[in-house]
């Protein structure tokens, strides 16, 4: 791979907490190499805005490969950047050319509040799960793993569900702040192995009802959340969900 | 040292441990409180298993989600003794490789409870609907792992560590909802508070308002994982710390065996001083890829460009048994050897090759013979090949596709080893308590089962172990005779002392107002670490370690710069507060290091080697576990917890 150095112009969303007004402020790295991560090029930033004794830009990030989903910059206008399938820690340098400018803002929802700057706060997606993202099932009561062989599609097709980081980048993409790609693909991994089975009626119910408490928009099929979704999670997960959630609303009625 | 180790027959231990253990009455259990700190494999486990007993859980983690905890990024496998291949595996030899794995410096009762709850693990989570990779009559798939000739590790895809995480999140989530676990999110513990020195509680700092807050329980677990990232560079996430560990070590926990360290074998390379983190690629990466170096000396030519007879696949040459498949720590000090030695790869000449050549031509004939083909031209074969590959192992191709721009399928990968996991950590009994009463530790956070290397997918196996099916019991223990002293008040002068120090601590920090950044006291350390405590280690790099942590340790303390207030959410605070703390411990992993005069593991003192290279062990001196008291500033005593070993009969490990 070929190597290059460049200058860049960045702007970048302040905000000293959730009460406070934000805005855009200006700055300029210099000799920024292509093999950088974009959350590196944010470190030597942080590191040059420290020494000229200013604040540092916050942001979330953890594992920085990919997978914790912590990490959630909006890019030029693209949830974690341009390049597809990826999360904004993976996203490398190589993805831009000396003289570009980069605008950097926060996840944009209702339901996703602005902690500091780059940060926000998540926690309703814990309260989605909370309310029906689980089996019910007690340390202790499991029968033998192999005891129900589960169909290797059906658990194929659960597995790429469970995929999901829970970045939110889906709620941020779309136009409606909709949450149903991460409400769908929980739904549909639970729902696509006989382990669910028991709960599958109340669960769609109660998530569905939690995540429009929440605040979070609803579909139109624009199908923005998974042409972002860093792995790819598929909206027949949404149309999943709606056939469960459709299902146990007549399931109840019979009840 | 009091182990705890119960009496009688080692298959038999657990089992007389648990039917004579003390019980908690559920009525009772509701008046308990249990302090969780982190909420990793280890961490979810235990709060989700003890809010399910109805005991009254509060949960910490420093991340926006307990979902977040690294042990999501583990990406192998977890291993367990079901025998579904019927390949000869069973308890007892999945306890008998990790012990020998460990290289004899492990608590033997410990790894067999480990090996004999294994099973219930699996059917834990696929209870919990974890996404195990199955096979076509729909039955749950294995493969093969490092140290190991048998195929217990099971696995989903590349993302095993995350598919049992969310399995005992959404558990712990379960418990969130039902009221029996409180969460904390964006808390980091900056201390745990003792009264007549058995733990009640903690200070623990909200992340978001800087506020200090006290909580009172009956017990503190600390579920706080590892401390590889006193190397700067490692595969942790960038916020993984010892800071609630090395709080706990200050109050009176002893620190067990802290130099033992792993660097894994298979990392993507260093690519510049930029570098913030290192990436794992998966030791299962090695059923498959071959590891390789030119034959020649600073070889300039891609890898695809120099023919097999000019390769040299050293670990197959040296270790013919295991090949590409031995321990951790062999293998990456295998490839030091070949890179110092002059053979290594890429501009930085600090890798090997990692080449799927074979394998996907491997696959590519087996996939037209069962289309019956068997004049395939050799580009449709690779092309099959790389389906299958791609089905394997593709999450982790892309990954390294990602990182370093390279197509892998193309080109051999280049690795080189980076730290991973350190088999050190808080020394605990049998019960997991620490010698501060009221106060254990779970999975790496602990120093117990893995002696001086861990074998792969044993990590996901032990925080879940530890969490689901050992805590719940010897916890119980404990707080059956806490049932007395009921509900521990926070505002007891020892939770306002505790939180007084803390916050003259924190106010210290931000007062230095220093020239240097919290991040290039982290590299420096990162350096010092990784030069001479690193994958090998002698007397005299050690000492000189310790006198430049000692004066970097005085350097930070003056000339830090933290910028911000303490009344917000500053980041830099809270990593110059762990910083600090890896200065420390940094220090006394170069002590425990020094002190170590054998090679074991992880552990390689260039002084205690075979002839042929390999590490030499000194039972006779150092079959104990090193378990360091602090006793003030840069000061600590050793106690020795000798390891007998009544089944497993040491010998000297050989993978050849």
């Amino acid at each position: 791979m070929e190597h290059y150095h460049m200058n860049l112009t960045l702007k970048v969303w302040r905000q000293k907490n959730n009460k406070a007004k934000g805005s855009f402020e200006t700055y300029k790295v210099k000799e920024i190499s292509s093999e950088m991560s974009f959350l590196e090029m944010f470190d030597v930033l942080n590191e040059q805005l420290i020494l000229e004794g200013k604040s540092p830009i916050a942001f979330d990030h953890d594992c920085r490969e990919g997978i914790c989903g912590m990490c959630s910059m909006h890019i030029n206008g693209q949830v974690h950047g341009p390049w597809a399938q990826n999360t904004t820690c993976q996203l490398h340098m190589r993805a831009f050319k000396d003289g570009d400018t980069i605008v950097v803002e926060p996840w944009r929802s209702k339901a996703f509040p602005i902690v500091k700057d780059l940060m926000v706060n998540r926690s309703a997606f814990d309260r989605i799960i909370e309310a029906g993202g689980y089996i019910s099932v007690n340390t202790g009561n499991a029968v033998d793993a192999n005891a129900i062989p589960i169909d290797k599609k059906k658990a194929d097709d659960a597995f790429m569900a469970a995929a999901c980081i829970g970045c939110g980048a889906c709620v941020a993409t779309c136009i409606n702040g909709s949450a149903m790609l991460f409400v769908g693909a929980k739904i549909s991994q639970l729902a696509l192995l006989p382990q669910g089975g028991p709960e599958r009626e109340s669960r769609a119910l109660n998530m569905v009802a939690q995540m429009d408490k929440e605040g979070f928009g609803n579909c139109t099929n624009t199908y923005a959340c998974e042409a972002q979704c860093p792995k790819g999670i598929s909206v027949a997960n949404i149309a999943r969900m709606n056939k469960e959630y459709i299902g146990a609303g007549f399931a109840t009625e019979e009840n | 040292m009091n182990s705890k180790i119960p009496q009688g027959e080692m298959d038999k231990k657990w089992e007389d441990y648990k039917g004579h253990v003390k019980l908690v009455n559920p009525s009772n259990k509701r008046k308990l409180e249990v302090i969780v700190v982190g909420t990793g494999l280890a961490g979810a486990s235990a709060a989700a298993s003890l809010g399910e007993l109805g005991y009254k859980v509060k949960a910490f983690c420093f991340q926006d989600s307990p979902r977040r905890a690294h042990s999501i990024a583990a990406q192998g496998g977890i291993n367990a003794a079901k025998n579904y291949q019927n390949d000869g595996d069973s308890v007892f030899r999945l306890f008998y490789d990790t012990v020998k794995g460990g290289d004899y410096r492990s608590r033997e009762a410990n790894v067999h409870r480990l090996a004999e709850v294994s099973t219930s693990i699996i059917d834990q989570c696929v209870a919990q609907g974890v996404p195990f990779a199955r096979e076509y009559g729909g039955l749950l798939s294995n493969r093969s792992f490092g140290g190991t000739q048998v195929q217990r590790t099971f696995y989903a895809a590349g993302q095993t560590g995350q598919q049992l995480l969310l399995g005992a999140y959404s558990a712990v989530e379960r418990q969130v909802a039902l009221g029996n676990v409180t969460m904390y999110r964006r808390h980091e513990m900056e201390d745990v508070v003792l009264i007549d020195g058995i733990a009640k509680g903690i200070v623990a700092r909200n992340l978001v308002t800087g506020e200090l807050e006290r909580h009172g329980a009956h017990a503190v677990l600390l579920c706080t994982g590892g401390y590889g990232n006193v190397f700067y560079l490692s595969t942790n996430a960038m916020g993984s710390n010892v800071t609630a560990a090395w709080r706990a070590h200050k109050k009176g926990a002893f620190f067990g065996n802290p130099c033992f360290t792993q660097i894994h074998p298979t990392c993507i390379p260093v690519s510049g001083d930029h570098q913030s983190k290192l990436t794992l690629m998966s030791e299962s990466l090695r059923n498959d890829g071959r590891i390789w170096v030119p034959l020649k000396q600073a070889d300039t030519r891609k890898g695809s460009e120099i023919p097999e007879e000019e390769r040299d696949y050293y670990l197959e040459r040296r270790y013919p048994a295991f090949g590409n498949l031995v321990p951790r720590d062999v293998a990456s000090r295998a490839a030091k050897e070949r890179c110092d030695a002059g053979y290594g790869v890429g501009t930085t000449k600090m890798a090997v090759f990692l080449d799927f050549a074979d394998a996907i031509k491997r696959y590519g004939r087996i996939e037209a013979g069962k289309k019956g083909i068997t004049d395939m031209p050799e580009k449709d074969i690779v092309a099959l090949g790389k389906d299958v590959v791609a089905e394997k192992y593709g999450n982790l191709f892309e990954m390294y596709a990602k990182i370093t721009g390279e197509n892998p399928y193309e080109m051999p990968m280049r690795i080189y080893p980076a730290v991973h996991y350190t088999m050190g950590g808080l020394w605990v009994d049998y019960e997991l308590q620490t010698t501060i009463t009221g106060l254990y530790a779970l999975g790496e956070a602990n120093f117990s089962d893995h002696g001086a290397n861990r074998l792969g997918a044993s990590a996901l196996m032990q925080g879940l172990a530890d969490g689901y099916f050992v805590i719940p019991y010897t916890l119980g223990n404990y707080l059956a005779d806490e049932i007395r002293n009921g509900a521990v008040d926070p505002n007891q002068q020892a939770f306002l002392d505790t939180e007084k120090l803390v916050a003259e601590r924190i106010n210290k920090l931000l007062a230095i107002k220093g020239t240097k950044t919290v991040e290039s006291f982290h590299k420096r350390l990162g350096k010092i670490m990784w030069d001479k405590c690193g994958m090998a280690r002698n007397a005299e790099g050690l000492k000189q370690a310790i006198t430049e942590i000692r004066s970097l340790k005085a350097e930070f303390w003056t000339d830090v710069r933290v910028p911000g207030e303490v009344n917000e959410m500053n980041p830099e605070l809270d990593k110059a507060g762990r910083v600090a703390d890896f200065i420390e411990l940094g220090e006394l992993m170069c002590i425990d290091a020094l002190d170590r005069e054998e090679s074991c593991g992880g552990h390689f003192r260039e002084e205690s080697q075979t002839e042929d290279g390999e590490a030499k062990r000194d039972d006779a001196n150092y079959a104990y576990v090193a378990a360091w008291e602090n006793k003030g500033d840069s000061e600590w005593a050793l106690h020795k917890e000798d390891l007998s070993f009544e089944i497993v009969k040491p010998t000297q490990r050989s993978y050849k």
